[in-house]
């Protein structure tokens, strides 16, 4: 399905995805991308975009985006994932570079956004702690004022990617006498302050992508406080809304479901009864993602339009991950026997893996994408969010 | 229909129970997982000990005469403390199809050994395109003089990098997909021009891919019989492992209930969110169901009532989906601790994700109930 586009926006398409074509660097093409990669081979994509000027298409031009229309942002995240390029550090990029440009001050600014777009600064978010996941606004972490600067103690948990970050962006526990949502501040810590120790948490696919991140006695200076002291919950808010956005995975459910029908047709056989199961399964979960990515595009051509979507990021975020949970389950299936095995990690050729190479990540892909239902705002407070701003209940 | 468990069977549970919680918490197993073998040969040793090897096999070739029910009990147990030694894979399966079909000699031969925990055994009958069909079977065998000469590929043997001994189903005579001429064969692991190559699987075990290059077996059972017998050993291994799934759902729905009663957000607990409240009741109701197939699944292999594979393949399904369910819920209510290493929750996951691969996934069992209905 595709946006109807007017002649220019459908060459600014093939200009996409000749660039895409010629420039991702090959050396990321590999098994898990996720997982395979050193942070050095992660950025190389991270650096080809920003010399093009594409590293940041959510970005004013002032700041260094490329001043596309929606229409335009929408092309070019379809193209790229679709593609099946790395998307750039979605915690720089999406995250926290628009908090700094909307309530950072000049200097902060000047600091911070040329550096994530670089690629000098890589970003971490210091949001959910043990006691505080779904219930955000409790977090606990104390940051104490203490001259020119604050002192942070506490632990933040989820931390994803935390082993690579030259910062964090962390919500803090500034006036622990109000109701939670006021006593909240958004503070930029540089991860080699003496104090921050960063605890890797191992996840049931064998993988290292998140962290615990502890604060002992941290002193930030006062400077690194974003906005107001205690309205931090009001930028953290901001940011959740466009952590969902990119959410529905469209482009990605399609290229997995195309490695699905191409992973059934080599393992089963057509006279096989399993094999007009798969069809109709897979031809099920084609019909899920039609009906999501219809969705989308009605909402890019309102949004285009200059119509605001509402909580459509929670629709997003529940289709999106429930869809790429049952593509991974069937992949998973799909293979077979092959789908005990799984790789060791840190990946090395001198595992041995059976079966063919295209279901070498069937069983981790599986297992790590449980955690979609469960972060970026679990499932069910999305649903409650829907319910309670649009249903009004 | 409860089954009402005699005192030697009580006695057998809490004996399993016991040994369990004395030495298999889940620090042990983890620490056994992460050894270089993968299994611990000291709790195979008391697991001997204790009778438990002994405990399906019939009284005439030296065992406690147990059966399926004490397959059941034991199995459900081990499916609360993720056991990792292969129980199923040398006892209930092994064991089982010398006990149905081996000659006199390789029942005494083999059987001993088996119940005193010094050899252990593997299966292979999976080969490459065969999915779940033990029919499909291309490896060859050839006669040679007592022997037969074995040539092929079996893939995904769980416990092969373990095992002292092989059952390798190979053809004798017949096509690909044929059901007849399939045979079954038992190979020395340490013979000549047979190749392992190792890999862990996703709950933590040991499997194999495995070559053989005119390897030398012996004929068990009768020659061309080979995917009958395999059915009815089917039927034990699934009624072995709905058991442990039934275990491992007890555990994960005794972990969620608790940790929803702790974990507060919003400043209440979880569990006093209705949307939670229904989803662990549906869990409850998962459970329940599955406890009750399992039993009657396990009796019905006791008496060896005709039509007991089609409610193996039923139970296998049934019980699939169930897991998958219970398991995929617990993961959700845990939230990220759900996703950890660290946590059993995830462990319990993925060894019911074996399980809904090992011997048939229930997407391929559902199609075998219905298709044996049509055939009767």
């Amino acid at each position: 399905m595709e946006l109807a586009l007017s002649p220019e926006d459908a060459a600014f398409r093939d200009e996409v995805r000749a660039f895409i074509k010629d420039n991702y660097p090959a050396e990321m093409r590999v098994p898990n991308p996720e997982t395979d990669l050193s942070k050095a081979q992660m950025l190389l994509w991270h650096r080809i975009l920003a010399r093009k000027g594409w590293i940041a298409p959510l970005w004013p031009k002032e700041y260094g985006g490329p001043g596309w229309s929606i229409t335009r942002r929408f092309i070019f995240e379809q193209e790229t994932t679709r593609a099946g390029t790395l998307p750039p550090l979605a915690f720089s990029v999406t995250m926290v570079g628009p908090v700094i440009y909307t309530f950072g001050n000049d200097v902060q600014r000047k600091t911070f956004l040329p550096r994530i777009l670089s690629g000098e600064d890589w970003w971490c978010q210091g949001y959910s702690e043990p006691g505080s996941g779904s219930d955000l606004a409790t977090v606990r972490t104390k940051a104490v004022r203490d001259g020119d600067h604050y002192i942070v103690n506490g632990h933040k948990t989820w931390t994803t990617l935390a082993q690579h970050a030259d910062w964090i962006f962390c919500l803090v526990r500034t006036d622990p006498a109000v109701k939670p949502q006021s006593g909240i501040s958004f503070l930029l810590i540089d991860m080699k302050s003496p104090g921050v120790t960063v605890r890797p948490i191992i996840t049931i696919d064998g993988s290292h992508e998140v962290n615990d991140v502890f604060f002992e006695d941290v002193r930030v200076p006062v400077e690194n406080l974003i906005g107001e002291e205690n309205k931090g919950w009001t930028y953290a808010k901001f940011l959740l809304g466009n952590e969902r956005t990119s959410m529905a995975g469209i482009g990605r459910s399609t290229r997995y479901i195309a490695r699905l029908k191409t992973i059934v047709k080599a393992e089963i056989l057509e006279d096989d009864p399993a094999h007009l199961e798969f069809i109709r399964d897979i031809a099920r979960v084609e019909l899920d993602v039609l009906a999501l990515e219809a969705t989308e595009l009605r909402v890019v051509a309102q949004m285009a339009r200059g119509i605001d979507p509402g909580p459509a990021a929670s629709l997003f975020k529940i289709r999106g991950t429930e869809i790429f949970q049952d593509i991974t389950e069937l992949t998973h299936r799909a293979i077979g026997n092959y789908g005990l095995a799984i790789r060791e990690h840190p990946v090395s050729a001198n595992h041995f893996m059976p079966g063919p190479d295209y279901g070498h990540t069937a069983s981790e892909k599986y297992l790590n994408s449980r955690k979609l239902s469960i972060y970026g705002g679990s499932n069910e407070i999305q649903r409650n969010i829907i319910a309670k701003a649009v249903l009004g209940l | 229909m409860d089954i009402q468990f005699t005192e030697e069977q009580e006695l057998l549970r809490s004996s399993v129970q016991r040994l369990l919680r004395d030495r298999y918490d889940f620090d042990a197993r983890r620490k056994i997982v992460a050894s270089e073998e993968g299994f611990s040969r000291k709790q195979w040793a008391a697991f001997a000990e204790l009778g438990l090897l002994a405990a399906p096999f019939t009284e005439a070739v030296g065992g406690l005469g147990g059966g399926p029910l004490s397959t059941m009990i034991i199995m459900q147990e081990f499916g609360r403390h993720l056991v990792v030694e292969p129980f199923v894979e040398t006892v209930v399966v092994a064991g089982g199809l010398i006990e149905q079909a081996g000659s006199d000699q390789q029942k005494q031969s083999f059987i001993p050994d088996i119940v005193a925990g010094t050899k252990l055994w593997a299966l292979a009958w999976t080969e490459k395109g065969s999915r779940f069909d033990p029919a499909t079977v291309t490896t060859t065998a050839r006669r040679d003089g007592n022997d037969y000469i074995l040539t092929g590929e079996k893939t995904a043997v769980i416990s092969a990098p373990w095992s002292d001994y092989l059952i390798v189903s190979a053809r004798t005579s017949g096509h690909r997909h044929d059901r007849g001429g399939v045979s079954l064969f038992v190979v020395d692991c340490h013979a000549a021009n047979l190749d392992l190559q190792s890999f862990r699987t996703i709950d933590g075990r040991r499997a194999a891919e495995i070559s053989l290059r005119e390897v030398r077996g012996q004929l068990l059972g009768k020659e061309g019989e080979g995917v009958g017998a395999l059915e009815s050993c089917r039927d034990r291994a699934i009624g072995a492992l709905c058991a442990e799934a039934v275990g491992a759902m007890g555990e994960l729905n005794a972990a969620t209930l608790e940790y929803s009663k702790t974990r507060k957000q919003f400043g209440t607990t979880i569990g006093s969110f209705q949307v939670l409240q229904h989803r662990m009741v549906d869990m409850f109701i998962a459970h329940q169901e599955a406890l009750s197939l399992m039993q009657h699944l396990s009796l019905s292999l006791e008496s060896t009532e005709a039509g007991v594979s089609r409610l193996a393949s039923g139970a296998k399904s049934r019980i699939g989906y169930a897991g998958k369910f219970v398991a995929d819920q617990a993961v959700q209510l845990h939230g990220g601790m759900g996703m950890t290493d660290e946590l059993n929750v995830g462990h319990y996951f993925k060894r019911i994700s074996s399980i809904n691969i090992q011997f048939g996934d229930p997407a391929y069992h559902v199609l075998r109930f219905a298709q044996l209905d049509t055939a009767a």
